[in-house]
């Protein structure tokens, strides 16, 4: 073919200012059996340039994605924990206003009545305690013995 | 819009997607989670996809956001070994271009020009768009994308001239 116009094409093609169509008129002089010579050093310029072209992405489209998975479940997790915490909450404070009553009495008889009991069941328990203990005396009488007192 | 039609919509330009992140990422695994990633974030798009008038470049661009994101962040993590060492291991075309030794130097000229360099090659040799498109992607003027397409294949061509005669002598 005219090597001269490919050269001038090629001089082109190397500034910048070839249109598509120059260009295909290159890979096809390039891709034919019959290139210059001269032109020889070119030929795996444009055959990688038309190969790089047939390359295909051939896996299967995948389009859930899964960080989008990941941003609910972490949705859901913070509303169990925050329902969790809510009705523990819930229920102490209900425990809490059950736990008010206080044994208070409102007919000052009945209050000293019980007082009374109160103060004499605290009186028995009181000396009880205190029963458990008098053996001591006889610790105190046998150093009285051992130690002369002056 | 259904998935269904999602996909229709995607067919005609993920290879594109693919080669795109191929190109910046090198190695075809990440290429492949990259694309998925993509389309993704185009299916979460997907109620006012309408509005974008031009899918294909709006793809692209989002395509070399993030190829060029995770570029970055790899090396911060000092990863980008990972590239050269597990770079290609798929079949057909990628074979037939692996098998031819000449080819496979041009990938790899290809491959070393800077980035910028790079992307427009991808877009302007490979995928063959018009500057206007090329433009609108990478948001630069067209005297710009023609100055840089001109180094680059320059670049390519310097390289080639050498390999090619020490081929002779």
């Amino acid at each position: 073919m005219e090597s001269n116009k490919i050269e001038t094409l090629l001089e082109k093609y190397f500034r910048g200012e070839t249109s598509i169509a120059e260009e295909n008129q290159l890979r096809d002089y390039f891709s034919s059996p019959n290139v210059s010579p001269n032109l020889e050093q070119y030929k795996p310029i444009f055959g990688y340039l038309a190969l790089a072209k047939e390359q295909n992405f051939e896996q299967e489209i995948v389009l859930k994605s899964k960080k989008r998975n990941l941003a609910w479940l972490s949705i859901a997790a913070s509303v169990v924990v925050l329902l969790g915490i809510g009705t523990y909450s819930y229920f102490n404070y209900y425990n809490i206003n059950q736990n008010q009553d206080l044994g208070t009495y409102d007919d000052p008889e009945i209050a000293f009545r019980e007082t009374q009991k109160a103060l004499s069941m605290l009186s028995t328990h009181l000396n009880t305690g205190i029963e458990s203990v008098q053996y001591i005396q006889e610790y105190e009488n046998s150093k009285n013995l051992i130690f002369k007192q002056q | 819009m259904g998935q269904n039609e999602f996909v229709k919509l995607i067919a005609p330009f993920k290879d594109k997607v693919f080669r795109l992140a191929k190109r910046l990422l090198i190695s075809s695994e990440e290429a492949e989670d990259a694309t998925q990633e993509v389309l993704i974030k185009l299916w979460s798009r997907n109620k006012n996809l309408d509005d974008f008038n031009n899918i294909e470049a709006f793809a692209m661009t989002m395509t070399k956001n993030y190829c060029l994101d995770q570029l970055k962040s790899k090396r911060a993590g000092n990863l980008q070994i990972v590239h050269n060492d597990f770079a290609n291991n798929e079949p057909s075309s990628e074979k037939i271009v692996e098998d031819n030794d000449s080819l496979d130097w041009v990938e790899k000229i290809i491959n070393q020009l800077p980035v910028q360099q790079r992307l427009i090659i991808q877009f302007r040799d490979v995928e063959q768009y018009e500057f206007e498109e090329i433009a609108k992607i990478l948001d630069m003027n067209e005297t710009a994308i023609r100055v840089a397409l001109s180094r680059a294949r320059k670049t390519v061509r310097e390289y080639m001239i050498k390999a090619h005669s020490y081929g002779i002598k």
